[in-house]
């Protein structure tokens, strides 16, 4: 019996699963019809049951184990441990998890643990007679790239929002997993948790995106870029020069050293648009740019590349866009 | 403190020109390697943990021949010394084997600390620091905004970003520390230390002076190149270059049009 393709989950700070869980979760299921092998989803958290039951609209059967040592100390380390105890007992093949920080982490740690190979930052896969043909790129997206496993295992993590999350339409069933605890590595406790984002809206999970960049020139001139972002129902990002020169914080930061977006509209203003940004934005539905210089690098991927000083041009845009709301 | 920066070298991503040669290889015509942008960040911090606390600066690469001459801008900046761990048998390899490599040279080394950028401009995995730590037993703290050493205490407190804003962690050292550009921004190379990295020493290592356990290489590589490609070409620019009121219509109007607004 071929091994199994198992999805390990990402567990909010609430409890629930993550979004990218549930995309990580779809990839796994159309892996597993594709070759077909078992798929299972692995939850491990202090109180696994709900994003259990919610994995479980995914695939058919999820381990859920409970780990107190969880709630307060980091997740990444203790997970990878207790998942490469249930590898060992139950021989699966492939292993996928988020392309998130934590899920990153947890990767490089079962690399590690298991010995197995790691096909990062996946932005979809196929079966492909032997294995997994995982999709990807390298060099920030400048090529795109097909790669395999040279063995029969292997650990892919999964880009945000490469993948759309569709449920199976059944309700898989959860079963409470014990493992036995070794835990080798340090454990390190999280002496505080700090909410900073102060209900801003998340760039990742937004629709649309208004971000701004060196030409936005200073913090007061982000107040167009977030009233243009209201008009428009979006959040605001930022290039890392904007980031760097304290205007706008890291979380708000778009590309190579931040993260990366793929909404529906993405605005941006006084942006050049080096190859450090396109990283972050280049998988935009729609781009839109306001900048003066008309050899920036946003002029040749931009769908509309508008040539002008955001300073007029985007007030102007607000006011049109008021006036069409009516 | 004693303290380690893992420093890799690529392709200077503010180059680009990336095109696809003959053999279907990647080119970057012009493009000259530099130390991987994350890791300067650690870098920074190394040194400003140094100049607070006292210590040394090593920069670890596992690199091709040529990566002495990117490490140099490293020594430039302040490090103290560099180990360069090179070897035929190591072209090729995956992650999985850089992880093992870096694991066994560290061995050779002794520190309080271990920095590292949380992932590389090139593969972009963001995996390796994490292996790193679990090969060697060491505590591991990633996407640092803040580090904050006892050295009398013999340890270390991290301010870790989280998606909501960040978590405080502590650990005893020797830890390993993943960081983020949250840190600060790098220094640029003084004359003084661009003169003082000349002389500097760069300790050249191959697979035979590690004690590895399992098998690293090319030859082992994890996993391999099916087919690349160019991405596709995001369609034709419409650039409009008009006063501002008439710039606002004609943007609201490409939204409307496409269905956004």
């Amino acid at each position: 019996m071929p091994g199994a393709i198992w999805i390990v989950a990402e567990v909010g700070a609430d409890g629930s699963l993550v979004r990218l869980s549930t995309e990580a979760a779809t990839l796994a299921r159309t892996l597993g019809a594709e070759s077909g092998r078992d798929v299972v989803g692995v939850v491990v958290a202090p109180e696994p049951s709900a994003a259990a039951t919610a994995l479980a609209a995914y695939v058919p059967r999820v381990l859920a184990v409970t780990e107190p040592v969880i709630a307060d100390h980091v997740a990444a380390t203790v997970v990878a441990e207790r998942v490469a105890a249930l590898v060992e007992r139950e021989q699966p093949s492939y292993l996928v998890l988020g392309a998130s920080p934590d899920g990153r982490d947890t990767a490089g740690v079962l690399s590690a643990l298991l010995g197995w190979g790691v096909l990062a930052n996946a932005t979809g896969a196929t079966w492909d007679e032997e294995g997994p043909r995982i999709e990807g790129s390298v060099f920030g997206g400048a090529l795109l790239t097909s790669s395999a496993f040279t063995g029969d295992r292997g650990i892919v993590t999964l880009r945000l929002s490469a993948v759309t999350a569709e449920p199976s339409g059944d309700a898989g069933l959860v079963e409470p997993a014990t493992v036995d605890v070794r835990s080798t590595l340090p454990e390190i406790p999280v002496l505080d948790r700090v909410e900073e984002t102060g209900g801003k809206a998340s760039i990742e999970e937004a629709r649309i995106v208004v971000a701004g960049g060196r030409g936005v020139g200073g913090p007061e001139g982000f107040a167009i870029v977030e009233q243009l972002a209201d008009a428009l129902g979006g959040a605001v990002g930022a290039t890392r020069a904007a980031v760097d020169s304290g205007w706008i914080s890291y979380a708000q930061q778009i590309g190579q050293t931040g993260k990366t977006v793929k909404p529906q509209l993405y605005l941006a203003l006084g942006i050049s648009g080096a190859i450090q940004h396109k990283v972050g934005m280049q998988t935009s539905e729609t781009i839109v740019a306001v900048n003066r210089d008309p050899d920036a690098p946003l002029a040749e991927y931009a769908d509309l590349y508008v040539i002008g000083d955001l300073f007029e041009v985007g007030p102007a845009l607000l006011a049109e866009l008021r006036a069409r709301a009516g | 403190m004693r303290i380690v920066v893992l420093s890799k070298p690529v392709p200077d991503p503010a180059i680009g020109g990336e095109h696809l040669g003959p053999d279907d290889r990647l080119v970057r015509s012009g493009a000259s390697a530099v130390i991987n942008g994350n890791d300067e960040y650690a870098l920074e911090a190394a040194l400003k943990l140094c100049e607070a606390h006292g210590g040394e600066v090593t920069l670890l690469a596992m690199a091709p021949e040529s990566a002495p001459e990117t490490l140099r801008k490293g020594l430039a900046m302040g490090a103290h010394r560099a180990v360069h761990v090179t070897d035929p048998a190591l072209a090729g390899s995956c992650a999985l084997s850089t992880t093992r490599v870096l694991a066994a040279a560290l061995r050779t080394q002794s520190y309080d600390l271990v920095l590292a950028g949380v992932d590389t401009s090139d593969g972009a995995g963001g995996i390796v620091a994490a292996g790193v730590a679990t090969l060697l037993g060491l505590p591991y703290l990633s996407y640092a905004a803040r580090i904050e050493p006892d050295p009398a205490a013999g340890r270390v407190r991290v301010r870790r970003l989280s998606p909501v804003g960040y978590d405080e962690l502590e650990a005893p050292m020797p830890a390993l520390i993943g960081c983020t550009q949250v840190l600060g921004e790098p220094r640029y190379p003084s004359l003084k230390g661009i003169m003082a990295a000349r002389s500097k020493e760069i300790t050249a290592l191959t697979l035979a002076d590690l004690e590895l356990e399992e098998p690293v290489g090319g030859g082992v590589a994890t996993s391999r190149l099916l087919s690349s490609h160019l991405p596709p070409s995001r369609g034709d620019t419409q650039v409009i270059r008009e006063p501002a009121a008439d710039a606002a219509r004609a943007i609201a109007d490409f939204l409307a049009d496409r269905r956004i607004v």
